[in-house]
């Protein structure tokens, strides 16, 4: 039988618990890798905040407190290798923070840097470049250069791979693509050469069914109400093999389900053209994938095809537009949406009449079946949440909105409540523009500390 | 009949669009949803959001569609004021057409 690795998932996005990876390593000590994903489309942006505050911020602060929950647990004898983008903007910094932690605890480990992904200097220097268009609006580059503040290549496996190789136990990067921290964990074991298309494409499912967390084990899914013991909901562990064979689960005696309902679920997320998902290292055919359920939380996925990837990066900027503020108030009795719903209004007349104006603005009154406003039918709960929002270059026009709720505590309608949380804050709102970026612009760096 | 009795789905953003997985709960219930939810019929039923030119995608060996709406989310996750910026609710909302 091919050798296999165990890899587990104990972050799905930044915000995720900050327990779960300590606990993962102890409901599954066999674990041969733990990766964790800090880094959404406009994370960078928080991040980029940051670290113009203090130069040396810019990662995901949250990862130190992971490692120190991981510490003891080193010490008593774990050999998990831990692979993880919570560098964000400042892989060296954040490598740097953790080395710290382990120099002070007395845990002799070794921490890969990897480096290479910000392309903000690129883009910036060639405000022409059609490939730094938006691929979505096709808008050139050249109309936000000065408001970008992020680019990030999402660059693959490769670097991951390397910096095991020099005998890292724990990896730093920034933005490496998010299948790619497994896709490296593979190449790294397997020493599969880089257009073994079908392995890579079989490892990078595992790690598309990884990335999300519990997203694989029962959260968010449509039958979410019938899982089990749903509050201590297991992360997810794949078992991949040499020859490519895959199979997902989680630790036994957690809670939620993986089951081909949950795989299947997660395979469509986020996908665009099944037949054409694009990573760094590969491009994978989903339509060949078989989905086998096994039993007891064990769910085989095989058949994966992969092709040669493109010879460009995806890029991800960010960039400066305006600030934005959301209020809410509850609204409870009869007619309860039509005074929402006048509520929201009265706040929009009553700024007009000091002399502020929103470009963009919008009304919700949640519990109306305002999710989708004008495709589900209006119903009137009895009890809404009036969501009133804008958005403006101005940060003081968006202060003036939020100064504006609170009146109709005494002004508005019988049953109007909910408004403990104070005045909404002004923050700033950040543009996502998606390009891409030529391969041999980008030059990634691995350094082992 | 709702499309809940026949598949499940799952939702998420893809910039300014987001797409809807459709997994249909068996092989018959897979062929009528090839033949009646079409991308068109997708686009009619989200008129109202904008959804701009629905694609479909189909993956039989998971008895699943994969829908594309590319400009749905009122200028993206980053962007967008309305509640759901992401798309998150969109397979619910799928889910709840009558078929």
């Amino acid at each position: 039988m091919a050798r296999s690795i165990r890899i587990g998932n104990a972050q799905g996005f930044w915000g995720d618990s900050v327990d779960a990876p300590a606990r993962l390593l102890q409901q599954q000590p066999d674990l041969d890798y733990l990766t964790l994903d800090y880094l959404a489309e406009v994370s960078l942006s928080i991040l980029a905040r940051q670290q113009s505050r203090d130069a040396h911020l810019g990662y995901a602060r949250d990862f130190l407190a992971v490692v120190a929950q991981v510490i003891p647990l080193w010490k008593s004898g774990h050999q998990t290798r831990i692979v993880c983008n919570a560098g964000g903007l400042n892989p060296l910094a954040c490598a740097e923070a953790c080395a710290a932690l382990l120099r002070e605890a007395g845990v002799d480990k070794r921490i890969g840097v990897v480096t290479g992904d910000d392309v903000l200097a690129q883009l910036k220097g060639d405000g022409s470049c059609p490939n730094f268009s938006n691929w979505e609006t096709g808008a050139p580059v050249s109309t936000v250069l000065d408001s970008m503040v992020t680019a990030n290549a999402y660059i693959g496996a490769a670097p991951v791979a390397e910096a095991l190789g020099q005998g890292a136990d724990l990896v730093v990067t920034g933005r490496v693509a998010d299948p790619s921290l497994a896709v490296g964990i593979a190449q790294h074991e397997f020493g599969w050469a880089s257009n073994d298309y079908h392995r890579l494409a079989a490892a990078t499912i595992g790690g598309h069914l990884l990335e999300c967390g519990t997203q694989m084990c029962g959260g968010i899914s449509t039958g979410w109400l019938d899982l089990a013991d749903p509050a201590q909901m297991g992360f997810p562990v794949i078992e991949l093999g040499e020859d490519g064979g895959l199979v997902v689960t989680k630790p036994a005696n957690t809670g939620g389900a993986v089951t081909e309902w949950t795989v299947k679920e997660q395979l469509l997320y986020e996908i665009g053209d099944p037949k054409n998902y694009l990573s760094p290292d590969c491009r994978v055919d989903f339509t060949t994938l078989t989905v086998e359920d096994q039993g007891n939380d064990r769910v085989a996925v095989s058949g994966a095809t992969g092709s040669a990837p493109t010879d460009t990066y995806k890029v991800s900027a960010t960039h400066r537009d305006g600030y934005w503020a959301h209020g809410t108030l509850t609204i409870f009795g009869r007619d309860a949406v039509a005074k929402a719903q006048r509520c929201g209004e009265i706040i929009f007349e009553r700024l007009r009449q000091a002399g502020y104006d929103y470009p963009r603005k919008n009304i919700e009154c949640l519990g109306s079946n305002a999710i989708a406003p004008g495709v589900l039918p209006p119903r009137d709960s009895g009890e809404i949440v009036l969501r009133v929002s804008v958005a403006h270059e101005d940060k003081e026009a968006v202060e003036r909105f939020a100064k504006e709720i609170a009146p109709l505590v005494t002004s508005g309608p019988q049953g109007t409540t909910g408004y403990a949380g104070g005045r909404p804050r002004a923050t700033p709102v950040f543009g996502y523009w998606p390009c891409l970026i030529k391969r041999d612009r980008v030059t990634v760096k691995v350094n082992v500390l | 009949m709702k499309l809940y009795e026949m598949a499940n789905a799952r939702s998420g953003d893809k910039g300014r669009g987001a797409n809807i997985g459709v997994l249909a709960h068996s092989d018959k219930d897979y062929h009528f949803l090839v033949e009646h939810l079409t991308a068109a019929r997708v686009q009619a039923y989200f008129a109202a959001m904008h959804p701009g030119d629905v694609v479909r995608y189909e993956l039989p060996n998971l008895n699943a569609l994969n829908f594309v709406l590319p400009t749905i989310l009122d200028g993206g996750g980053s962007r967008s004021l309305r509640v759901d910026a992401q798309g998150k609710a969109l397979g619910q909302v799928l889910l709840d057409m009558e078929m």
